[in-house]
């Protein structure tokens, strides 16, 4: 075959691999059809691989051959981490996939230089280099970014936010030196030691980018370099002019840019505010609500209110997580609803280290998925329920957010836990959650305190309600 | 096949505007695998690397391409697996029970 008719043949071939993948992506609509996406996905993928492995470009195999094993060997044991580590899984992959973009972007650049020295090929149109230095900087950023992030959410660095002053104008100021070094190289490609600076500068700015923010701000967070990474893979297919990879990277940069959205409006913030706002810094404790008592009861006192209830509803939050206490939720799930009681789980959006987390979590401990009611869904009924039992959760269930303008969560759209008839909050200690701030829900004249880690407090209720089954 | 850069943007625009609109459709209950299986999907850029670790032009390039290849390949291998690891565990209530 002459190098042109592969060509026609790889390209037909990304053609379909195009389709699939938008095909993959609609299946993710239903969990009915999401097994299906996988394979669209998978076949799209090896279409892909394949049609570029025939390229008359390439001489060997040998190091793509290696490249593929040390995937698979990297990528298997990944797969297996428990769902609880899932947002840093998925914080580092985002890492890797700016890694190879930023490195092939490199690549590419010396490759052109190359070219140019040796043969006086020019590839350095402006749009060529444009895209060039939009590869090297969004991939270089995510690569640090999220692997800020990855280690964030495994708490090997502090999780609150780390600020010092000056921290927002020496942020714009590192990215606008990177981005007029860009504008130079497109004028000037052979300006060869501008190229450097352009990936120092993008590794640095994905750091100091993402040390501010805050464990609770990390579902946006993580949304948005995924969307950072699908834009790398976009500009990486302008360098290399390849539609395969500007669609699939567009794809991916919608679903992130999506999914941001999706969590600024659940917190009511805007990404400006996301990324510059340090959320969650020990607030000024100005508020007067210490004088009060809460009430606490235990286990047995609990139990007893939840066997006369007729609807429980089950208020999850990153505390579940923390404590993997899905599967004692479940044990509790399955005590209530033998007795006739109906138990449904209030997901807010932002509940969690990534979006759709809490549903992961309680997809594994085998809860049926029709059980799980996003938060617009379920507000609505919150005053018919008996109980509402809070698990870990805590900004996401503060009334303080409907009526407090002082709060610094006011405004954010809240699951409202306290209009059930009785609030139970299963909670190690009285000490303010993440974002620091007092939550007067535990405070409520409806509501009950359950002191203790979540997996034995679970552990016990479940007990108490076997008991009483007589 | 040299494509110029407007035929590129059109591309680019048209698939934004798919992406966001079946983006929107996914259920929120899949938002995490989602994310790994976009995870997966953004490895496409697996194609420049085998490119770049095939052609065995410098041995800089071929470097730099094989360890982003391993990197694509890492995120393709894992995001796949571990999106289909989640989306099995996503059941509906038993019959007998409703």
């Amino acid at each position: 075959m002459s190098p042109d008719t592969t060509n026609v043949i790889t390209q037909l071939i990304y053609l379909v691999s195009t389709a699939l993948f938008i095909l993959s992506l609609m299946w993710m609509n239903h969990p009915k059809t999401a097994r299906r996406a996988i394979v669209a996905g998978v076949v799209a993928m090896l279409l892909a691989v394949g049609g570029t492995l025939i390229s008359p470009e390439i001489v060997t195999y040998k190091w793509i051959a290696a490249a593929i094993v040390i995937g698979f060997i990297v990528g298997v044991p990944l797969s297996w981490v428990p769902l609880t580590a899932v947002p840093q899984r998925t914080a580092l992959s985002h890492a890797f996939g700016g890694l190879a973009a930023g490195l092939v972007g490199v690549a590419e650049y010396y490759l052109w230089f190359h070219e140019l020295s040796e043969t006086g090929a020019n590839k350095f149109t402006a749009f060529g280099t444009g895209a060039l230095v939009a590869e090297v900087l969004l991939g270089f950023l995510t690569f640090t970014g999220s692997l800020m992030a990855a280690g964030k959410l495994q708490e090997w660095i502090p999780t609150r936010p780390i600020t010092y002053r000056g921290q927002n104008l020496l942020n714009f100021a590192l990215l606008a030196i990177a981005l007029g070094a860009g504008v130079w190289l497109v004028n000037y490609p052979t300006h060869w030691l501008l190229f450097p600076i352009i990936v120092i500068l993008s590794l640095a700015f994905g750091v100091l980018l993402i040390i501010p923010i805050g464990g609770a701000d990390m579902p946006t967070v993580i949304a948005l370099l995924n969307s950072y990474a699908g834009l790398s893979a976009v500009a990486m297919g302008f360098v290399l002019d390849n539609k395969l990879l500007i669609a699939a990277g567009a794809l991916d940069g919608s679903s992130g840019l999506i999914l941001s959205i999706v969590m600024c409006r659940a917190m009511n913030r805007s990404f400006t505010n996301v990324l510059f706002g340090a959320f969650g810094q020990v607030q000024a404790k100005s508020h007067a609500v210490e004088t009060r008592t809460a009430k606490s009861a235990t286990a047995e006192e609990a139990a007893q209110i939840m066997e006369v209830a007729r609807t429980v509803v089950i208020i999850p939050g990153y505390g579940m997580a923390v404590a993997q206490a899905q599967h004692r939720v479940r044990e509790l799930y399955d005590r209530l609803t033998k007795r006739g009681i109906e138990v449904k789980f209030a997901i807010h959006p932002v509940a969690g280290r990534m979006p759709g987390h809490m549903n992961v979590l309680l997809a594994e401990a085998e809860i049926p998925y029709d059980q799980l009611i996003e938060m617009d869904d379920i507000n609505p009924e919150m005053g018919e329920a008996d109980v509402a039992l809070v698990l870990g959760a805590n900004d996401v269930v503060n009334p303080a957010a409907r009526h407090d303008t002082s709060s610094p969560i006011y405004g954010m759209p809240i699951i409202d836990a306290d209009k059930a008839k009785t609030v139970m909050v299963i909670k190690r200690s009285m000490n303010p959650g993440f974002a620091g701030i007092e939550n007067e829900l535990f405070f409520g004249d409806n509501t009950l305190m359950l002191f203790g880690d979540a997996k034995a407090m679970l552990g016990e209720l479940v007990k108490q309600l076997g008991e009483n089954n007589g | 096949m040299k494509s110029d850069f407007i035929t590129l943007l059109f591309v680019l625009m048209l698939a934004t505007f798919i992406g966001l609109e079946v983006i929107r459709n996914v259920s929120r209950l899949l938002h995490t695998p989602l994310m790994s299986l976009t995870n997966a999907i953004s490895a496409i850029a697996v194609v420049g690397s085998i490119l770049l670790a095939g052609k065995q032009e410098t041995t800089f390039s071929t470097i730099l391409g094989t360890v982003a290849l391993a990197a694509s390949m890492t995120n393709i291998v894992s995001g796949f697996l571990i999106t289909d690891r989640m989306l099995k565990m996503f059941k509906k209530r038993e019959p007998n029970k409703s």
